[in-house]
């Protein structure tokens, strides 16, 4: 029990301090390695409450894929601007009370979830027979979101798939005077198409059109 | 004192699993070289001890004796931290690997997913690596591994669901006994192939190196680095790759399985197997690195998304149904 004591202080501990140190450091790329060093403490956490299916998908979602995509945005922003004026500039002050007023909405909504909160009577009851069985929470959470709440997860995942081709449509731009390249094209190619002799005179040239 | 003993036996076996796991990584760099040098009728290393045998020994000799430069406008924490977190995560992912039934450091529920989550934090490593050198060479390099990482982890990922339906279970030694009556390279040959080739751009190995490629980054997002912290990076990389060839031989070769279920066979330890099936997974990596040339780094991408995505998600449809069809899904 103590040995459980110390790793979760250590890892709370760590997850309290790294999401602070995201918002205070003053380097971006920092407070992304932050967000990561978070990401891994709470996924410790979930695993030591057994949840282990959890923390590992949150390791491999969050911290393999998510923040690789942050570290890759927020490097290439870095170098375009090394001495990090967001919050310096007199221009960019503009964005402050706009983030004031979506913060201000997401702490009221946090607060009615909060407060509107119960715990069902019998989940009490169910966490010590859960215990107890020797389903691995990789099944029960199958079970349960696979028939209980089929329609919610499908729906998640529709909006996911609609918020990614809206971001591709918001980004796509047909360039023009591209040069495609056809595999099939290139491979099946004979001597043939590609080479010409030509009789040259002198002193006249070819004409090659392309 | 109960609880030190504990600790104390845990970490025997810890050494016991990673001293190996180092010396073979060294042979392993021996063993990538010579191949190398015989597809191209070289000699390889072959001064250094019987066949060459303690050329990486001296190498490392070599590392360990040069300074360590850190470069005045890199980044000091994260340029040390880099390979130190490449080494980790190459190391901490042997835990869960089966050596025989009873062998695992960790046998734990979700084993494959631990696997393919260590995996996927390698990248760290080589972008910390990158970022911190300060240089464009490097930052460069960093950003294509990144990117390459990122896309063939995808379809790593695809594949595994593949053989997971087949197995009905996350853990690895469920996963090599599900595999006894057939190796699941049979049935999920193609998805074989290309858990090779992912696992060949996952690893950075040529034909994918490009966040290494020399004719263009110099050495990409190790180039600053040097003596020990190279070295370090090389180890990480190799020990990645011995990774990546046991993941293959646990999912689609049977793991610690003899391949013939007979007398003689049977009793050759699982561990020898395993090794066995590395080492020749290993050595496909080594002919591909000799035989085959670097990929653009445009059609490295294509044939992520446009060739392994569709082809692995089709081929979990057909498993799918191929098993509902028949009632072969595993329930438990």
């Amino acid at each position: 029990m103590i040995a459980h004591a110390i790793f979760f202080y250590t890892f709370s501990i760590i997850a309290v301090v790294s999401a602070i140190m995201v918002t205070a450091s003053k380097n971006t790329v920092h407070s992304v390695f932050f967000l990561i060093l978070d990401f891994i403490s709470i996924s410790c956490l979930f695993i030591m409450i057994g949840a282990e299916f959890l923390g590992m998908i949150m390791l491999i979602v969050y911290v393999g894929a998510v923040a690789v995509l942050f570290l890759f945005v927020v490097m290439m922003l870095n170098v375009a601007q090394q001495k990090n004026q967001w919050f310096a500039g007199q221009a960019t002050s503009k964005h402050i009370p706009v983030g004031l007023i979506i913060s201000t909405l997401i702490f009221f909504e946090i607060i009615i979830v909060i407060g509107g909160w119960k715990y069902k009577p019998e989940i009490f009851d169910l966490n010590n027979s859960l215990a107890n069985t020797s389903v691995s929470n990789t099944h029960s959470l199958g079970q349960i979101l696979y028939t209980d709440y089929i329609h919610v997860f499908q729906i998640s995942g529709m909006i996911l798939l609609v918020a990614m081709i809206g971001a591709i449509v918001l980004t796509f731009r047909q360039r023009s005077g591209v040069k495609r390249q056809s595999y099939i094209k290139q491979i099946s190619r004979e001597r043939a198409e590609g080479v010409e002799v030509l009789e040259v005179q002198s002193n006249k040239g070819v004409k090659i059109d392309d | 004192m109960e609880y030190l003993n504990i600790v104390f036996q845990e970490v025997y076996k810890i050494l016991f699993l990673l001293v190996p796991v180092l010396v073979s990584v060294a042979m392993i760099v021996w063993l990538d070289r010579r191949v190398w040098a015989f597809v191209q009728k070289r000699q390889g290393p072959n001064v250094v001890g019987p066949f060459g045998l303690l050329q990486s020994l001296a190498d490392a000799l070599k590392y360990i004796f040069k300074e360590i430069i850190i470069p005045s406008s890199s980044n000091k924490v994260i340029f040390i931290l880099a390979p130190i977190v490449t080494m980790t995560l190459a190391l901490i992912a042997w835990a869960v690997i089966p050596f025989s039934a009873t062998q695992v450091l960790a046998d734990i529920n979700v084993g494959i997913l631990y696997l393919f989550a260590v995996s996927s934090l390698g990248v760290y490593g080589i972008i910390m690596g990158g970022w911190a050198s300060n240089s464009k060479y490097p930052f460069l390099g960093a950003i294509r591994s990144a990117a390459q990482m990122v896309s063939y982890e995808v379809s790593i990922g695809v594949i595994i669901i593949n053989v997971l339906l087949c197995v009905g279970s996350l853990n690895l030694n469920d996963i090599v006994i599900a595999q006894q009556n057939m190796w699941f390279v049979i049935p999920l040959f193609p998805m074989f192939v290309i858990f090779f080739i992912s696992a060949l751009a996952e690893t950075n190995r040529p034909p994918f190196d490009l966040p290494e490629a020399e004719a263009e980054l110099v050495a990409g997002y190790q180039t600053e680095y040097s003596g020990m912290m190279y070295a370090m990076f090389w180890l990480g990389e190799y020990a990645n790759i011995l990774l990546m060839c046991a993941m293959g031989a646990i999912l689609f070769l049977g793991g610690w399985m003899s391949p013939i279920d007979v007398y003689p066979f049977t009793l050759v330890p699982g561990a020898i197997w395993l090794i066995l099936k590395i080492l020749l997974l290993f050595i496909l990596f080594a002919l591909v690195k000799a035989i085959v040339p670097r990929y653009r780094y445009d059609q490295l991408m294509r044939l992520g998304w446009k060739v392994f995505l569709p082809l692995s998600l089709i081929w979990v449809v057909l498993t799918a149904s191929y098993l509902f069809y028949f009632n072969l899904l595993p329930v438990n």
